[in-house]
């Protein structure tokens, strides 16, 4: 059946390939991460000087405990930025999530573990509205997901004042399963004479699995490609529409796991909360590198900006200033990171062969 | 170089079997008509070039059978039987790859990456197996070398090599992954003359290979250096549809030209 067809000889390879070793300096400067682990070196050295409070080993767990609070949705906020997306509704979501837990088992008398379930059902439907809106109408996720902020953020308010007359909701201490669900989203417990937040492992955990997900599997091949050239991607068999939108439910679901965590560490849920979070999520994943075009970046990086709030926040504390100062801080790493990126990404590739 | 294209390319490949054959087709988008009775035969082995205008409806021809965007009207065949792409996964599951011009690549993706993209090698079956990231490298890497590609390392941005390069990667990808028709977005559009040179000569060797390649382009000269078979597009149209035995350079060139529109217009503008 096969006709042998004709091929020329292969002609030898036009050039001999020299590799070279590559330089540390070089490799380290191609790693999305590197900007935000200098300044997170920097800010630690400059705090632990300035603030001696800030020296000790409670004050690291509430450094720590600060970050996770910013860093858990990060993660998701991170993954989502490099497939390309943004997310605007994240930080009201988390309210979202944390009141359609406790109203829900509040009102129906029913076990909070069911209220913790159906939230998530709710959570995870939002984010698929997100990503579903966003890749149908292919309309900027920025005015998508603005849209959906500002809804979240009326049903939050308007649903809670129907529901319970008030602007907050009803304690939950004394409910069915309070005890089970305090220990898994907001337990403590004491390790050498350091009190841990369960929080701060949590988000470990969804680091590294992020991580994994980014460098090690074909879903991570995929959300950088979605995110990097997405016509390329789609072109090649990848089901970028998909990743996007399952992006978009991965943000939903560490919403609903901070909003767990808010609702089992503080009883009550103030319904006008969250507004102003997403931004802080956004500049812990940009700080730690993720490029806003997308196809760039990575969770630890998201981490370390994460962690870069942390530190902030409580060093400032710590030192005795005036807390205003922060959002200027804020603004001035945001500014810093994004023209450090911007040098890290043309560096990359303009390394030319 | 040619010696990868051979080991992957299918072995029931007969010089001169049609693979793909479309009759009629067209293509409207709303009220506007982009293509409109295209007759065209991709025979193994051979190289059929489309030429034509910007907007002569190339883009559209290739969005068809690549499975971007359905045809309208008539017939699309593949291996005699009748399909209706609704995705790029289902064109290239018959065995189209399409390599595009500006779009081929993820620019900061490793080379590897970018060489496995949509067709990894995993570990294992299960949701978020981890790659057999070694394994991928090293393939990647074999494949280049035999190609001639000098890449210093697998492990940087695809958008570090150059354009020529960055097509041959392309292109040897989809060969790697078993493909039996080729389809070539003006591979040479962004390119100098020897990057040119060397997707010419690779594309020439899937040819040979006993690949069916449709080469896009503008340029008469590059199509008459590899085609078999030359058809020009214009308005949507085909204008012209011969063989290469029936035609010169200077005919392609003079119809690609513009014609008798442009005999008129030197005319017109005659000093």
């Amino acid at each position: 059946m096969s006709s042998p067809v004709a091929t020329q000889k292969p002609p030898p390879p036009t050039e001999e390939v020299e590799r070279p070793k590559k330089s540390l300096l070089s490799a380290l400067l191609t790693r999305p991460e590197i900007g935000s682990v200098a300044a997170a070196v920097a800010i630690f050295v400059f705090f632990f000087v300035i603030a001696e409070p800030f020296r000790t080993l409670p004050a690291l767990s509430t450094v720590l405990y600060a970050s996770s609070s910013i860093g858990i949705v990060a993660v998701g906020v991170a993954l989502l930025m490099i497939g390309g997306e943004f997310d605007l509704s994240a930080g009201v979501s988390v309210v979202t999530a944390a009141l359609t837990a406790s109203m829900f088992s509040f009102q129906l008398t029913a076990n909070l573990w069911v209220g913790v379930l159906v939230s998530l059902v709710v959570m995870l439907a939002v984010g698929f509205l997100n990503g579903y809106l966003v890749v149908k109408t292919g309309i900027p996720s920025f005015l998508i997901t603005l849209g959906t902020f500002f809804m979240l953020g009326g049903i939050n308010l308007g649903v809670t004042k129907l529901v319970t007359g008030t602007v907050a909701t009803q304690n939950v201490a004394d409910m069915d399963g309070f005890a089970s669900a305090r220990a898994v989203f907001a337990s403590e417990f004491v390790v050498g004479g350091v009190t841990v937040r369960v929080t701060v492992l949590w988000w470990i955990f969804f680091v590294a699995l992020a991580t994994w997900i980014l460098l090690r599997t074909r879903l991570g091949n995929w959300i950088f490609a979605a995110g990097g050239n997405a016509a390329s991607a789609r072109a090649v068999g990848v089901p970028v529409n998909k990743v996007k939108i399952g992006l978009f439910m991965g943000v939903a679901f560490m919403c609903w796991f901070y909003g767990m965590h808010t609702l089992f560490a503080f009883n009550t849920v103030q319904s006008g909360q969250g507004v102003g979070n997403e931004f802080l999520y956004i500049i812990a994943a940009v700080v730690g590198g993720c490029l806003l075009t997308g196809g760039y970046g990575s969770a630890i990086g998201a981490a370390v900006g994460a962690f870069i709030f942390g530190m902030t926040t409580q060093g400032i504390v710590f030192a005795g200033w005036d807390p205003s100062w922060f959002k200027f801080f804020l603004g001035a790493m945001l500014l810093l990171a994004v023209v450090l990126n911007l040098y890290v990404k043309n560096y990359a590739l303009n390394r030319r062969s | 170089m040619t010696d990868t294209i051979v080991e992957h390319a299918d072995r029931t490949l007969e010089v001169g079997t049609p693979l793909v054959e479309m009759t009629g087709v067209g293509k409207a988008y709303g009220a506007i008509r982009a293509l409109e009775g295209i007759d065209l035969t991709v025979n193994a082995g051979e190289v059929t070039c489309v030429l034509g205008d910007n907007g002569a409806g190339k883009s559209t021809l290739i969005k068809i059978i690549s499975g971007l965007h359905p045809h309208t009207e008539g017939t699309l065949k593949v291996d005699g039987q009748e399909v209706r792409f609704g995705s790029p996964r289902e064109s290239l599951d018959h065995g189209i790859a399409t390599v595009y011009q500006d779009l081929a690549v993820v620019g900061l993706m490793e080379v590897w990456r970018n060489f496995f993209l949509g067709s990894e090698i995993r570990k294992g079956r299960y949701p978020l197996a981890p790659l057999d990231i070694k394994g991928m490298r090293e393939i990647a890497d074999a494949e280049l070398r035999k190609m001639g590609i000098a890449v210093k390392d697998i492990n940087q941005p695809i958008g570090t090599l150059s354009g020529g390069q960055r097509q041959c990667v392309a292109i040897a990808r989809a060969v790697y992954f078993g493909a039996r028709v080729l389809i070539l977005d003006e591979p040479t559009a962004a390119l100098g003359v020897k990057q040119s040179g060397v997707v010419l000569k690779y594309t020439a060797a899937a040819r040979d290979a006993g690949l069916g390649v449709v080469f896009i382009t503008h340029n008469p000269h590059h199509a008459y250096m590899v085609g078999d078979h030359f058809i020009i597009l214009k308005l949507g149209r085909r204008v012209l549809d011969k063989k290469r035995s029936e035609v010169t350079l200077e005919e392609l060139t003079a119809e690609m030209a513009g014609g008798q529109e442009l005999e008129e217009l030197s005319h017109e503008l005659k000093r």
